[in-house]
């Protein structure tokens, strides 16, 4: 199954090119954020691939650790980014 | 006293969770743990001076499935130079913010961004720098974002975003060494490595982020307005450090981990880049119109000069020659530290006597500041590199290596951006030394501006006087690669 395998990786490779593109060329912030959320979905995406060690091996458990620490830190990222925008907007409205 | 290396990093960090706690008492707690921080890195660095690198497996937990604090003399010289900028921007802080509330939204977040970058110089798992860099981002932008104002947090909102997608390809590069390699652990790898793609792709990835992060030319344009729009203590910790973590990683990654495994026709790019960095950022910096505006165009030219010693140590041959100019690589990037961290806590000083920091109407100024606009212009001497600073011997053994090695281009590069920074210098110091326009008549308190004047004099007399000792520290020895050879 390594076919399983390359579908995550090639998945994974363009969903952060996907993520990199909406984050740096969109205008709006939500955009943006999203962008990077995609864009490290990605790269999850990646991580779960290489942990893949054969039809019946169990699979490499440290990747997948390594991804639940990745989602953490995305989420504080969102919640930081999220809050400068509702900043922003409010001294927009003052 | 093995478990040395984890105080640096969890001082700061309690201190962060006692500032939460009790607000009114933040800028005491803050002060305190520096302190106690710098004592932690003295020990640390008086340990490591007579015993070399120390390894410190967290919880007792082996590499490999735990997390190792590796300490080696390029870490502990740059811990050294953190918490002694941190100590002098936090106690200048306390008088900079008035407001007692303000204090406590600093304190917090000035301690966790200590903690996070002192846990990335002692790393030695990719995995974990990958942590240490988010969490050091993050704090970077919350602090950039204190100053409250529109452009402020427009400027920490991109800083946030580029930031985010530097540390994502960060990851990714970590991600392929993984498949490559099966672990992360620097020391392991560090005999593991070898040519290949794997290793080309996750070199070019993690390059990529932190190329981004340390704002090489053409990446630098967040950095900018960033840096000047941040309330000054905090401009001084985002440039003189926190930036310098990222090239730190870079110096980790392509003159340590991967040096055995790289040509030196690659590193040429990085130095090529470099050099467009000191000439497009002093060029900036002498045409700014406000003084924070010149100090993060400096740091655009500064960070270009440590790039140009990439191509030189990736040309020399392991040995005495290499290792003289590895020291004077960090013997630079220790006086653009505490150099810049000066000039702005200068300009901070300035701007809040004078009411702004536009150049031109800064008259006055050398009769109101008297202490401050001795303070900038010593940091002046360090940032143009004229002797005895630090930065003098290292640009003097950055030529002498180019020379050497017939890698004529960047002679002149140095000799223009010198020339370019001794204009912006002496720019500002010509109107500081003009007539007043009746603002800045006053004179001010000399107490305020002593820590800035305290870094600019390790600038620019204790790093050039002492600087065999830095050579002394740094150079032999430093690095996980010294282990096979």
């Amino acid at each position: 199954m390594l076919f399983a395998e390359i579908t995550y990786a090639l998945t994974g490779i363009g969903l952060f090119a996907l993520g990199l593109r909406g984050s740096l060329l969109r205008r709006s912030l939500l955009g943006r954020i999203i962008g990077f959320n995609v864009c490290g979905a990605g790269v999850f995406m990646l991580f779960v691939a290489i942990a893949y060690r054969g039809p019946e091996q169990v699979p490499d458990a440290l990747p997948h650790a390594l991804v639940l620490t990745g989602i953490v830190v995305a989420v504080s990222a969102t919640a930081l980014a999220l809050a400068l925008g509702r900043r922003l907007r409010e001294s927009e409205h003052e | 006293m093995n478990s040395l290396p984890v105080w640096p990093i969890m001082l700061p960090l309690g201190a962060a969770l006692l500032a939460v706690i009790w607000p009114r008492r933040s800028a005491w707690i803050g002060i305190a743990a520096s302190l106690a921080t710098l004592t932690a890195v003295g020990l640390l660095m008086a340990q490591v001076a007579s015993r070399g690198t120390l390894v410190h497996a967290l919880g007792g937990w082996e590499p490999g499935l735990g997390i190792a604090l590796r300490a080696d003399a390029l870490a502990v010289a740059l811990l050294l130079m953190s918490s002694l900028v941190a100590l002098a921007a936090g106690w200048y802080a306390t008088g900079y913010f008035r407001d007692a509330n303000r204090q406590s939204q600093f304190w917090p977040v000035w301690l966790l961004m200590l903690a996070a970058l002192h846990a990335m110089l002692l790393s030695a798992d990719l995995f974990n720098i990958y942590v240490t860099l988010e969490l050091l981002g993050l704090s970077a932008v919350a602090l950039a974002a204190l100053g409250g104002g529109r452009a402020a947090i427009e400027a920490a909102l991109r800083y946030l975003t580029v930031g985010l997608l530097g540390s994502l390809a960060f990851l990714a590069g970590v991600a392929v060494m993984y498949t490559r390699y099966g672990t992360l652990d620097m020391l392991a790898l560090a005999a593991l490595i070898e040519p290949g793609p794997a290793s080309w792709l996750a070199l070019s990835l993690m390059t990529a982020g932190l190329l981004v992060k340390s704002a090489l030319f053409p990446l630098h344009f967040w950095l900018p307005p960033a840096h000047a729009n941040a309330p000054a203590p905090v401009s001084a910790a985002l440039s003189a450090l926190v930036v310098k973590a990222a090239v730190y990683l870079m110096m980790r990654l392509w003159l340590d981990l991967f040096a055995p495994i790289l040509g030196p026709a690659s590193a040429w790019l990085l130095g090529l880049l470099g050099a467009a960095a000191v000439l497009w950022g002093s060029w900036s910096a002498l045409r700014a119109q406000r003084l924070k505006l010149l100090a993060a165009y400096s740091t655009v030219a500064q960070l270009g000069y440590l790039f140009i010693f990439f191509p030189l140590l990736a040309a020399l041959p392991p040995g005495p020659a290499r290792d003289t100019a590895f020291g004077a690589l960090v013997l630079m990037a220790l006086t653009h530290g505490f150099a810049k961290s000066a000039l702005f806590l200068a300009a901070g000083m300035i701007q809040q006597h004078a009411g702004h920091d536009r150049i031109e109407e800064l008259g006055g100024t050398a009769r109101a500041l008297p202490v401050t606009t001795f303070t900038f212009a010593l940091a002046g001497v360090a940032l143009i590199g004229l002797p005895p600073s630090g930065a003098f011997l290292a640009k003097w053994q950055l030529l002498s290596s180019a020379i050497a090695l017939g890698q004529w281009l960047w002679v002149p590069v140095v000799a223009a951006g010198s020339l370019m920074a001794a204009a912006y210098v002496f720019r500002v110091l010509g109107f500081a030394f003009g007539p007043s326009n009746g603002v800045m008549q006053k004179l001010a308190d000399g107490r305020e501006g002593l820590p800035a004047l305290l870094l600019a004099i390790v600038a620019t007399a204790v790093l050039g006087l002492g600087a065999a000792a830095v050579w002394h520290f740094v150079a032999p020895g430093a690095l996980l690669t010294e282990a096979q050879r």
